[in-house]
């Protein structure tokens, strides 16, 4: 597909493009949260407790939390983790489904079988509550040792590897469908014909044509990806603080309602607005990127 | 179609046999041992009183043991007792799946009223203005943090305005279920307002592949009035992709209400597996896993069944897919 079709059909969808820019403006924002904070001059992490619940002003914009730390900022920086979470989970989740997708569609029979019957089976499973069990097991009785175990970063690579044992089977169905059909073609034929071998047909020959779907299903999963962590980290089994994320900074929220009801605004809507802008992008991306759907309107 | 059933029980049977043993094992990697936490608040126990509280629950013997003993009882239907109530699992299970059954049956129902006529609206006009906003309106719903929307009707009806409880089951007793009405609202709500968004969707687009169908153009040229059309013709063959979705999604919806139950103090199975979980409490949470897994699986199941059932062109004879 031409560069410029694409980017033709995706600007008509102006929800998908005010999205896409809402994004970016989201994620300059994470990254500059360091700047941002000696630019105030306040500090994530400097609790004061003679500060607590403080009203916005021009020290903090948007006030401070139950033991006196600037809102803004940890909005900014649990920005950067949620995030991050949610694209390094998407992605590896899309590279597992890929590979499995691609294997079970190309070489079909006995590993097509073997391969559905995983995917069905961990879609049959209660997600939440597996990845609650999961995110409360103690690492170290794996034989992690416990300085890896209780480091900061890794609450991050934790859900991450979590999220991404269970997120792939969308991306791998839609491969897999994708594979099967691409496996019949003509220039497949061909390669074959030729003497290509299977690694080469599959990622010179079928990933490009089943890239489509693939990234569509990835950037939804984004979405998901952040939904889950966020309850995870409301939960306390997620993110671990001090490390700020959305999702951690509304554990609180509850108890505080009464008290400082917009503590319990914030970091959710900042969730829900970076939500439902990755699934609007998707539904944008899936519009531009699928041929079949031209003329659609 | 026998045969379809059978295996597909089968292979139930295996997941639920599979998941009991996973979750067995993971339990043994929570973080605390159960019976130091019993003793924890108890000075005058000695270490000999662990070791007998081990002895009685069996925790002293090696992993694979304990599992056998569990699945032997449990398949002569002793499911053992719960650590933290102290009362038989079953005892414990039972109301609770009551209370969630009562929660999801009246959200479910109450989402189904309001996503198939909105659907249907939004299939006969695409792309029209009332379509984009029913369109944001169901983006709005699928990307929302169910627990953030909890959080938000707490803080608007019972923090602010003061109109409806924030939390529990309300009085128990035969006071009257009209009573407990008021606690029933706002987790309703929250489990409803998260859903709309999906089904909404799912009928939009059902409807829109049905209205444009040879049979629909018939039913027109031969003079039937758009309404007819529409509901009776239409919507009867969107309702097959529709009723499978709902029969998948009450196992997703189950672990679903999870959250919803927790903030809203609901005693329903979700908030027992939360609190079963945190509790360190494996019997119970074995148990709660696996119904909430076997509902899944049943989900799917029924799913297949309900399209073979409305679907007369599908059958399961042959190739068995």
């Amino acid at each position: 597909m031409r560069a410029g079709r694409f980017l033709r059909r995706f600007a008509r969808h102006r929800l998908a493009a005010a999205s896409a820019l809402l994004l970016l403006v989201l994620a300059v924002a994470a990254a500059a949260a360091p700047w941002v904070e000696s630019w105030l001059g306040v500090e994530a992490t400097g609790i004061s407790l003679l500060d607590r619940f403080g009203p916005p002003s021009a020290l903090h914009p948007l006030g401070t939390d139950e033991l006196g730390r600037d809102v803004l900022v940890r909005l900014l920086y649990g920005g950067r983790v949620s995030l991050f979470v949610g694209v390094a989970a998407a992605l590896a989740s899309a590279v597992i489904g890929t590979g499995i997708g691609l294997l079970a569609g190309y070489f079909g029979g006995r590993l097509d079988d073997l391969l559905m019957r995983v995917t069905d089976g961990l879609i049959a499973l209660p997600l939440l509550p597996l990845l609650i069990v999961l995110g409360a097991i103690d690492l170290t009785r794996l034989g992690i040792p416990p300085e890896v175990a209780g480091a900061e970063d890794a609450s991050l690579l934790r859900i991450v590897v979590l999220v991404a044992l269970f997120g792939w089977t969308t991306v791998a169905r839609l491969v897999r469908g994708a594979t099967l059909s691409a496996r019949r073609r003509d220039y497949v034929r061909a390669a074959v014909a030729m003497g290509a071998d299977s690694r080469r047909i599959m990622l010179a020959h079928i990933l490009p044509n089943v890239a489509a779907p693939a990234v569509v299903a990835t950037t939804l999963t984004v979405g998901n990806v952040i939904l889950l962590e966020s309850v995870l980290s409301f939960l306390g089994l997620g993110i671990q603080p001090p490390l700020p994320s959305w999702g951690n900074m509304l554990t609180n929220a509850q108890e505080l309602v009464g008290t400082a009801p917009l503590l319990a605004v914030w970091p959710g809507l900042l969730i829900f607005l970076t939500v439902i802008a990755v699934n609007l992008l998707g539904d944008g991306l899936q519009d531009a990127l699928d041929p079949r759907v031209v003329g659609k309107r | 179609m026998t045969r379809f059933l059978a295996s597909r029980l089968l292979q139930a049977l295996a997941v639920l046999l599979l998941m009991s043993f996973v979750i067995t094992v993971l339990m043994t990697l929570m973080p605390g041992d159960p019976v130091d936490m019993m003793l924890a608040g108890n000075p005058r126990a000695t270490p000999a009183d662990a070791a007998r509280l081990k002895a009685l629950y069996g925790l002293d013997k090696p992993l694979l043991e304990r599992y056998w003993h569990w699945l032997q009882a449990a398949l002569a239907g002793d499911f053992g007792f719960s650590r933290l109530y102290a009362q038989p699992v079953l005892t414990i299970l039972l109301p609770r799946l009551g209370n969630t059954l009562l929660l999801l049956g009246a959200a479910m129902a109450l989402t189904l009223a309001v996503a198939l006529p909105l659907g249907v609206y939004a299939a006969r006009r695409p792309y029209g203005w009332a379509d984009n906003a029913i369109n944001l309106f169901c983006f709005a719903g699928i990307s929302v943090p169910a627990f953030w929307l909890a959080l938000l009707l707490i803080l608007l009806f019972a923090v602010e305005l003061q109109w409806l409880p924030a939390s529990g089951l309300g009085p128990v007793g035969g006071e009257g279920w009209w009573q407990r009405l008021p606690y029933l609202v706002l987790p309703v709500a929250s489990l409803t307002l998260a859903s709309i968004g999906g089904y909404t969707r799912y009928v939009r687009a059902a409807m829109m592949g049905e209205l444009r169908q040879d049979y629909i153009r018939t039913a027109r040229a031969k003079g039937l009035g758009e309404g007819r059309v529409v509901w009776r013709h239409a919507l009867r063959n969107a309702t097959i992709p529709v009723v499978t979705i709902v029969a998948l999604e009450f196992g997703a919806l189950f672990s679903g209400a999870l959250v919803t139950e927790t903030m809203f103090a609901w005693p329903g199975m979700g908030k027992l597996i939360y609190d079963s979980i945190m509790g360190n409490d494996l019997n119970v949470a074995l148990v709660a896993l696996l119904f909430a897994t076997l509902t899944t699986l049943a989900g799917n199941l029924l799913a297949d069944a309900a399209y073979a059932g409305l679907d007369p062109r599908i059958s399961f004879k042959g190739d068995g897919a």
